[in-house]
């Protein structure tokens, strides 16, 4: 399936969103504006945008402590998350979650979770509470190759098969766990062939293929809107920056500009937008330019908003 | 015309059973239920409200909690308490932190009814008494019932409580009887009971434990001592407001708790009296609990080991000997 016009400007804009909005963050952990632990996603962009930009509000979305990309992708408004990775009290979660606790319910996204693997069956449950409503939503997890090694992957995959619930696994595969390459932690080069007895639908694609992935998912989610069980699609991507913010990344080396210049989700869909001819060719600056624009918007916005009041440390505690 | 007594489990199950009625959002999962088509809860509420589940602690209970969030109310039957250890990230780092860390946009109505307790040969690792191991964590309910009425009161409560409630029930206290209740009661939690009234000394009993005080504390009534007998009912909220009204007129505290002394319940109460209460005190407060070892299997070690009435007597004799203070 083609990737064009207004369907391929969205993804590109997601895209844009996504990128400009995790290097501004970058600079401000640096500057110690965003004050804590940050992980980036930039490099896999296409993934959020591929996956999410399909979704319908009702659909739910849970992530890793890698969820900036991916709240933004299912609706998040920038000014929220930035306000929430700065601690303030206008952040999505009033600066209680921070960067590894995201939640957007109002959009769906219902969660980001700080330890791997813990988010899987957290999604289970969305599905579960889809099926009982008897509506057509779809949860959708998202974690990282890394998440595959551990029991709470195995027995999440065997309870949705098991019940045929309708979640989708999206395994951003960016060949390390932390700080360790894959071949450090398993013989089994592809996630997709790890769940290959449970009997559920899989499928590996290029994670920095924005079209690949947006296809493939396309296939899934018609399936569990129609009644249908789990799948597991694995997008193989890279993670460009190190495992979080500040990591000196001495386990690998630096992947060279060129080598990145032809991996890049965005530049990929941009090349082919102007050979194709659906996208124009002010339209890559213009993009990126807008996504700028609103990154500080909402960089302002965040400042503007006060720290939370000390009393909502105990509030919270239990719900009333 | 009141009705014939029910065990201790019959009112938890009456408890869940009301509640499935009456509220449509109520489900019940877990392991090893529901596995013929005989079983009553299945019959009353079908395969999607009720079902068993694989022995998969972990996927079990992050979908109760995931369901939770997606406004649903389950029940999760987790056998026995030990089962949540293998689970821990779900309990104690995820279901409790979701409505907080959310800046309160979700929250997480999810009981986990846990059995534990089980001394009765059941050896070191299914007779935990776990519970203090959870009433310290943020977000967290732990409800700890003694009496069969109270047992459905606070499975009530838990099921309506928009917060995660850890629910442990008394293997020993199964086939206990009691008057219970017909028809809606509820139990609020964070509401500690007066289970006997007296003004010599106060003793503190939590879940089988306070069967145990309200024995000695009959036991001390011919000696001439009114001991005054606390169950907290929740350990987490904990009600030390009435624990403190309790010393502050007995001047005189024991605890009494099946757990090993450093894990247990007894020395965050303790701890609390002696900040809050000190100038109350006449006397040290005593500790009966479980010796800081690992439950034997061999039976007249499992009493050498456990909190017992003659202990507990001997404790309150000691906190009313002059020399105490």
């Amino acid at each position: 399936m083609a990737v064009e016009g207004g369907a391929g400007r969205e993804l590109l804009r997601t895209m844009w969103r996504i990128r400009v909005f995790e290097e501004r963050v970058g600079q401000l952990t640096r500057a110690d504006e965003v004050h804590g632990l940050v992980h980036l996603s930039s490099g896999s962009e296409g993934v959020a945008a591929g996956v999410c930009g399909q979704l319908r509000a009702d659909d739910v979305v849970y992530s890793n402590h890698r969820a900036h990309g991916h709240a933004i992708a299912k609706g998040a408004p920038l000014a929220g998350v930035m306000a929430e990775l700065m601690g303030r009290d206008g952040g999505l979660c009033r600066g209680m979650g921070g960067s590894m606790h995201l939640v957007d319910a109002a959009h769906g996204f219902l969660g980001a979770t700080g330890v791997v693997g813990g988010n899987v069956p957290l999604a289970l449950g969305s599905a579960l509470a889809g099926r009982l409503q008897g509506g057509d939503q779809v949860a959708v997890v998202f974690f990282g190759d890394g998440a595959v090694q551990g029991g709470i992957f195995a027995e999440s995959v065997n309870l949705a098969t098991l019940w045929g619930l309708p979640v989708i696994l999206v395994c951003e595969n960016n060949g390390f766990a932390e700080f360790t390459p894959r071949s450090a932690h398993t013989n089994v080069e592809r996630v997709s062939d790890v769940v290959s007895p449970y009997g559920l639908e899989r499928e590996t694609v290029d994670g920095n293929d924005v079209g690949a992935v947006r296809d493939a998912f396309a296939r899934f989610l018609a399936a569990a809107r129609a009644g249908g069980g789990p799948a597991l699609l694995e997008c193989l991507t890279v993670r460009l920056r190190g495992h979080y913010e500040g990591d000196p990344q001495l386990y690998r080396e630096a992947l060279a500009a060129d080598e990145w210049q032809e991996l890049d989700p965005i530049l990929r869909l941009q090349r082919r937008g102007l050979e194709e001819g659906w996208l124009e060719a002010d339209a890559p600056a213009r993009l990126e330019q807008e996504a700028r624009d609103e990154v500080e918007d909402a960089v302002h916005a965040a400042r503007e908003s006060p720290f939370p009041p000390p009393g909502l440390t105990v509030e919270l505690v239990y719900a009333p | 015309m009141a009705r014939e007594q029910l065990p201790y489990i019959g009112a938890i199950l009456e408890a869940i059973r009301e509640e499935m009625q009456r509220d449509e959002t109520v489900l019940y999962y877990g392991q090893n239920i529901a596995t013929t088509e005989n079983d009553p809860f299945l019959q009353a509420f079908g395969p999607d409200r009720v079902r068993v589940t694989p022995i998969s602690e972990t996927a079990e209970i992050g979908m109760a909690v995931g369901a939770a969030v997606a406004g649903y109310r389950p029940v999760v039957e987790l056998y026995m308490a030990e089962f949540m250890l293998v689970a821990m990230d779900q309990v104690v780092n995820e279901a409790n932190r979701f409505h907080y860390m959310s800046g309160g946009q979700v929250k997480v109505p999810v009981v986990l009814k846990a059995g534990y307790g089980f001394t009765a040969g059941w050896a070191g690792q299914h007779t935990g008494t776990i519970y203090g191991m959870f009433m310290g964590v943020p977000g967290l309910k732990v409800a700890v019932p003694s009496t069969p009425a109270d047992a459905k009161g606070l499975m009530t409560a838990s099921i309506r409580d928009d917060n995660p409630v850890v629910f442990f029930h008394h293997y020993l206290l199964t086939l206990e009887h009691g008057d219970v209740p017909e028809g809606e009661h509820v139990v609020p939690l964070g509401q500690a009971n007066v289970a006997r009234e007296g003004s010599d000394v106060t003793i503190v009993g939590i879940g089988w434990t306070v069967g145990k005080a309200l024995a000695a504390a009959e036991q001390l009534a011919a000696d001439g001592v009114s001991a005054e007998v606390i169950d907290p009912r929740t350990l987490a909220p904990l009600d030390t407001a009435t624990i403190l009204a309790s010393v502050e007129k007995t001047g005189r505290l024991v605890v009494v708790d099946q757990s090993t002394r450093h894990g247990s319940a007894a020395a965050v109460i303790a701890a609390e009296v002696a900040s809050e209460g000190f100038s109350s005190l006449k006397a040290p407060v005593q500790l009966v609990c479980a010796l800081d070892a690992t439950i034997p299997y061999s039976e007249p070690m499992e009493e050498y080991i456990l909190p017992n009435e003659a202990k507990i007597v001997d404790a309150v004799h000691q906190v009313l000997s002059p020399t105490a203070a």
